[in-house]
């Protein structure tokens, strides 16, 4: 499981990072989300990956090691919502820019 | 601090808050009343951030634990004399830009003073913090309500800059995320005092990955404060934004140097073990580089936004190289520039406004306003409340004359006394008891030429600006623009007249950040507010 999570992140992050590296602001957006995607995972694993421990106390509590940390999950739930909205507010610019200079092109003028 | 008054510890994050909220009930039609509220809010701020220097210059540390929690578990807000430093700037600076902005620039765009407010929550928020996840939040309000704020009036150069500047400051969010993570992966905990407590202790491969999160933290810093070369948006970003939103940015860069000044210490002071120092001689190099390359800028800049956007260079690598060398009397120094440097260049983004209104009023940054937002400009005339200022021309050149001599370090103002004090400190025994060393050197040599940049830069300017012209037409001015800017530079002359009792402020602070334990016995021991009575029951 630690591989496959590992490979995930790296895989979304190298995309992300190099889609935001692209000159068109739709192609920044996209590597903006992914490594977003990549970051929240990567955020997530570093409260350690565990199966059938749950985050919450339940009735007969037991012993502390048979749980999950919660933490980063209520951090990551943080990290996706902000991720969200300013991911969001970008989209409003981007199209403001294209509307004002009549390119995507993210210096708002074409390369001759 | 007891009863009551101790929820004055978050009134900076509350006042800014509600006031926003409320602002959002009225439309674009009612900017009076609209510039009311966000007056009287800003105000009740400032005396607030006053009140709470006057408690944080005693000998305890204030700690708010939200939700009454216990530090390492809940969030705290932790307010010393650092904190409070930080917040009576911010309110001040917010003051003056906000009385500029109400002449005419807050019509210029929708939500001006909402946002105008949520920033000032964001940056409150992130110098009263004591935890490193809710640091990030703060740093999120901040900065969606400055990537609104910069693209404030419009036009195709703002948005081009504006776009640039919310790509890179995403992505510094997203290595901010991962370096909290990776911190918290080692050591478990968020609490700033708790992680220094912590650091000390952790060993082998977990303290690489510790390093590894601090530097990719650091870097998200770096990139807010300007850092050579992470600052090619920042830049962009403060010349074309509008004069009052780029004399508010002005506290912004100091955020991230203020998050530095606080972590660096705490987290690798001398008492942090075998991480001692890390990444110290990286903040050297960089506030170095970032102060050859700012002040190689003042002398190349031929428009004077540019030349005040790397004034702010100039400022951030003094202060980041200061940090780097991690002395206490450094920091004092620094921290005395932090002030001075800050007022001088809000007031100069407040004062070029003025000035090059008067020069070509068709290509003034004013009629890009215009061609977005219709033809407001000709009905403006009749529009203005107040009266307009009798001898505009002598009050310009004599507070730019004031912005001169404060970039350039020169005395009588407050320029001078820090530029001074950081060099005392370099060249003081405790420093120089193995020789002076290089980098010492070259850091004063760097201090000096960039103050003669700036002169040189600033007397080209004036020269072309005051003296030159000869049929330029005198701008229109109105008393409650130049008011703000008069205001900042006098402050500067009262920091030089009350330089002993700011020193020893200063002094205070610095051996605090130095000294961090008393910090963290005070965050970690705080008692918590005693139950109801009926609490007893359960």
């Amino acid at each position: 499981m630690e591989l496959l999570i590992a490979i995930a992140i790296g895989v979304l992050a190298g995309s992300g990072v190099w889609l935001l590296l692209r000159p068109r602001t739709y192609q920044v957006i996209i590597g903006l989300s992914l490594i977003s995607y990549s970051v929240n995972l990567f955020i997530f694993s570093m409260g350690r990956l565990r199966s059938d421990a749950p985050p919450v106390l339940t009735g007969n509590a037991g012993s502390i090691g048979a749980y999950a940390d919660p933490v980063p999950q209520a951090l990551v739930l943080t990290a996706i919502v902000i991720g969200f909205a300013t991911t969001a507010l970008f989209l409003v610019v981007l199209l403001a820019s294209r509307g004002l200079t009549g390119t995507d092109h993210v210096d708002g003028r074409e390369q001759q | 601090m007891t009863g009551w008054a101790h929820h004055l510890l978050i009134a900076p994050i509350l006042l800014p808050l509600v006031a926003g909220a409320l602002l959002l009930l009225y439309d674009e039609r009612r900017q009076f009343l609209k510039g009311v509220i966000n007056l009287i809010s800003t105000l009740a701020m400032l005396s607030v951030a006053i009140t709470l220097l006057r408690f944080a210059d005693g000998p305890a540390t204030g700690v708010y634990q939200l939700g009454n929690w216990p530090a390492p578990f809940g969030i705290v807000l932790v307010l010393d004399r650092l904190s409070a430093l930080i917040l009576v700037l911010t309110s001040v600076l917010a003051t003056a830009s906000l009385i500029f902005s109400l002449a005419r620039w807050h019509k210029a765009g929708a939500y001006f003073h909402t946002l105008f407010q949520l920033l000032l929550m964001g940056v409150n928020g992130a110098v009263l913090t004591g935890d490193l996840f809710n640091l990030f939040v703060f740093f999120e309000v901040m900065l969606a309500a400055s990537y609104g704020l910069v693209l404030h009036g419009s036009g195709p150069q703002r948005v081009r800059a504006g776009l640039h500047y919310i790509v890179v400051n995403l992505t510094a969010s997203f290595l901010f995320l991962i370096g909290v993570a990776l911190i918290y992966g080692v050591t478990g905990t968020l609490n700033m005092a708790d992680l220094a407590a912590k650091i000390p202790a952790v060993s082998g491969n977990d303290r690489l990955l510790l390093e590894a999160g601090a530097a990719v933290l650091g870097i998200a810093f770096l990139i807010k404060a300007g850092m050579w070369p992470l600052s090619f948006s920042l830049l962009n970003a403060y010349t074309v934004a509008a004069a009052p939103v780029a004399a508010i940015f002005a506290i912004l860069s100091k955020v991230g140097i203020y998050v530095l000044l606080r972590l660096s210490p705490l987290f690798f002071g001398a008492q942090a073990g075998a991480s001692a120092g890390f990444g110290s001689n990286l903040l050297l190099i960089g506030g170095m580089a970032t102060l050859a390359y700012g002040l190689i800028g003042v002398l190349a800049s031929q428009a004077m936004a540019r030349l005040a956007a790397y004034s702010v260079l100039v400022s951030s690598g003094t202060l980041l190289t200061a940090i780097g060398l991690s002395d206490a009397g450094v920091t004092s120094g620094a921290l005395f520039y932090l002030v001075s440097s800050t007022l001088t260049v809000s007031a100069f983004f407040l004062l070029i406004e003025l000035i090059e209104r008067g020069q070509d009023p068709a290509a003034g940054i004013l009629a890009v306003t215009a061609e977005a937002f219709g033809d407001e400009d000709e009905d403006e005339k009749e529009d203005e409340i107040g009266v307009a200022l009798p001898g505009t021309l002598a009050i310009l050149g004599v507070c730019f004359g004031g912005c001169g001599i404060l970039l350039a370090g020169l005395p009588p103002l407050s320029g001078f006394i820090a530029k001074l004090s950081i060099m005392v400190a370099l060249f003081s025994p405790a420093e120089t008891g193995n020789g002076i060393s290089a980098t010492t050197w070259l850091f004063t040599a760097l201090l000096i030429v960039s103050g003669l940049s700036a002169l040189l830069a600033m007397s080209r300017d004036g020269i072309r600006m005051f003296w030159a012209p000869i049929d330029a037409t005198v701008p229109r001015v109105l008393i409650v623009e130049v008011v703000p800017v008069v205001v900042l530079l006098v402050l500067t002359l009262a920091l030089t007249v009350q330089g002993g009792p700011v020193m020893r402020y200063m002094n205070d602070t610095a051996r605090a950040l130095h000294a961090p334990a008393q910090y963290i016995q005070d965050v970690l021991t705080a008692p918590r507010v005693p139950p109801a009575r009926e609490g007893a029951s359960h």
